[in-house]
């Protein structure tokens, strides 16, 4: 600790070199939250996803529907406990920016089905009683300034027109990974409303079943049923369903970390060449220090520390700013990422890379110093 | 801060020392074949040509570089033998370095540059504090413990450089040109200082100078011509 007074002196004389060193390892530790963030938010959708249940979807795309028909012999089907069913509605409000998830659920089986949507037992009833109310999410509802009562015009674009909804619940996630970013609403409302040739049409259906041991079977025995139809289904758990939505993004995953690298490998080449100029602009300093005693090991010591001090200022600034930021923000990336939530975990792999940085930015220039030979750094041959 | 040894053995023994330098594929001979012996106390003056191996004397004898062949024996450790890590700490404990161009730290406050080589001990802040202000006040700089190198004079800077070099009792002072980069008023207030601490404290001094008035403060005057010693 006597030596970081020291170590500290000349970060503080250096004010410039240490306001810009720290930023840029902070830009780049903010971009490399972000960038995780989005993969871990694209994720979330697995995380969230319940082994026990199970969507039954158009087996050439999610964009053809599946007739409301499929719902009764879908609950005959040995191991399904429970049969929902819902449309994606994908409209906006009030701006096309303004874009989250809507979903036209059957609301007698949506809370049976999704446990983690928590709601008031008066909110409930409210929902259910009313065919044009709608519930949303707490985060939702505070990043547009909802309140109970209020009516949200939703516009449609898979199903043209304004959709005025009333909000009548405001539901919280029981878990950090569920979607506190969607509106759910009657299914019913939406089909009353629709032509004769698009009535009765739904997007998917979700299956409950007992055990998650049941999923293969199940997956099995409803696709066998349906094989031969003139609309055959695909079933999968849900969880496999998310990952395959991630997959129609295209290999996000692979590009972001090659960004995220890019970043972090071009940071630390400023940084390295920042700290091997600062020891090299105190060549003489440092051989001073030895001339008054100082080994070899500390000199590499202080060197070092030097840059993991910057570093992890800036892995601090950084990563605490990316957690503040989409921690006010809302940020959902107009609907594609709902739950864009900085996690701990990327926060703690953010600060070790930071402390990698200084490492690896100090290794060299640490290494000089203490390799230094004193006589010839002094410059002093009479 | 005295020095306390009072054996008749010399403080510094150099027996047939030679120093080349390398440049490339030439070698260049700098000291050949120094013998020398300085007694605890002797304030010993080193004066030279430019080039004649001065300052490579000093060097060795304050450990900071090695003999190509020869023994180098200073306060009763033979340099040669010792690896790095332990020359670095004798250093900390035997040698005081005075440099011509003062080589403060300049992010440093006097008192930080004059603590630096007790951070090396294990003294307490508050006896580092009492040895830190008892060597700014021998060198006459008390209440300037808060300022900057850029924020004193030249004569100041080499005292806080003397104070420094005092400040954890070294046994031996080695001082190379301290007064080369001083105006003539500045320069006789270190050489008194330097005699002072001869004088009063029986600080063993090694000093290299070009000025043949700078010399006379030493009891006793080297010459140095090309690597070899004269009287």
């Amino acid at each position: 600790m006597k030596y970081l007074r020291y170590v500290l002196s000349h970060l503080w004389h250096s004010k410039r070199r240490t306001f810009l060193t720290v930023s840029s390892i902070a830009v780049a530790l903010f971009l490399f939250c972000t960038l995780r963030t989005v993969m871990t938010s694209l994720d979330a959708g697995l995380r969230a996803s319940d082994d026990t249940r199970l969507v039954v979807r158009h087996a050439a795309s999610l964009v053809f529907p599946l007739p409301l028909a499929y719902r009764d012999r879908l609950a005959q089907v040995p191991g399904v406990v429970k049969v929902g069913y819902g449309n994606w509605f994908g409209g906006y409000y009030q701006d096309e920016k303004n874009q989250f998830t809507q979903f036209a659920v059957d609301v007698s089986t949506v809370f049976d089905l999704y446990p983690e949507i928590l709601l008031g037992p008066a909110e409930k009833e409210a929902f259910l009683r009313e065919r044009t109310a709608c519930i949303a999410g707490e985060a939702l509802v505070k990043k547009y300034g909802w309140k109970l009562g209020d009516k949200i015009p939703i516009t449609g674009t898979i199903y043209p027109g304004e959709w005025p909804l009333i909000l009548r619940g405001i539901y919280r996630a029981a878990t950090p990974d569920a979607d506190e970013n969607a509106i759910f609403f009657h299914w019913d409302f939406l089909n009353e409303s629709m032509p004769e040739g698009r009535k009765n049409l739904v997007g998917i259906y979700w299956l409950k079943v007992a055990s998650p041991s049941d999923a293969p079977r199940v997956s099995a025995a409803v696709d066998q049923i349906y094989e031969n139809s003139p609309v055959p289904t695909k079933t999968e758990t849900e969880k496999a369903f998310q990952a395959g939505f991630i997959q129609m993004m295209g290999n996000v995953s692979t590009l972001l970390t090659i960004l995220g690298s890019a970043i972090i490998f071009a940071i630390l080449l400023v940084t390295v060449n920042t700290m091997m100029m600062a020891a090299r602009e105190r060549t003489t300093e440092i051989a001073v220090l030895k001339t008054l005693g100082f080994r070899d090991g500390l000199v590499l010591q202080l060197v070092a520390a030097e840059a993991m001090l910057l570093s992890l200022a800036g892995g601090l600034i950084g990563c605490g700013l990316a957690f503040l930021v989409f921690r006010k923000v809302n940020f959902t990336a107009g609907g594609m990422i709902p739950n864009f939530r900085v996690l701990p975990e990327t926060l703690l792999l953010g600060i070790l890379l930071a402390c990698a940085m200084g490492l690896l930015s100090g290794l060299v220039p640490a290494f000089s110093a203490a390799r230094l030979p004193i006589a010839s750094s002094l410059r002093k041959v009479a | 801060m005295t020095e306390g040894q009072g054996d008749s053995s010399p403080l510094i023994s150099l027996r047939d020392v030679y120093k080349d330098y390398r440049r490339d594929s030439f070698v260049i001979p700098v000291l050949a074949g120094i013998t020398l012996d300085v007694k605890r106390g002797e304030f010993l003056a080193l004066m030279g040509p430019s080039g004649s191996g001065k300052s490579t004397l000093l060097n060795l004898i304050g450990g900071i570089d090695r003999p190509t062949k020869g023994e180098v024996r200073v306060a009763g450790e033979t340099l040669n033998a010792l690896n790095p890590s332990k020359l670095a700490a004798w250093r900390a404990r035997h040698v005081g370095f005075i440099f011509q161009l003062y080589n403060l730290i300049p992010v440093l406050t006097a008192y930080r540059n004059v603590e630096l080589p007790l951070l090396l001990t294990r003294l307490s802040a508050s006896e580092r504090k009492k040895r830190v202000t008892l060597a700014l006040s021998l060198v006459g700089l008390e209440g300037r413990d808060g300022h900057y190198p850029r924020q004193l004079s030249g004569g100041e800077e080499q005292r806080v450089a003397i104070a420094r070099a005092v400040v954890a009792d070294p046994t031996l002072l080695v001082a190379d040109e301290p007064t080369g980069d001083l105006d003539s008023k500045n320069a006789e207030e270190i050489l008194v200082l330097l005699r002072r601490l001869n004088k009063e404290l029986g600080k063993t001094i090694l000093m290299v100078t070009h000025d043949p008035h700078a010399a006379e403060t030493a009891a006793k005057t080297l010459h140095l011509d090309k690597g070899v010693l004269r009287a």
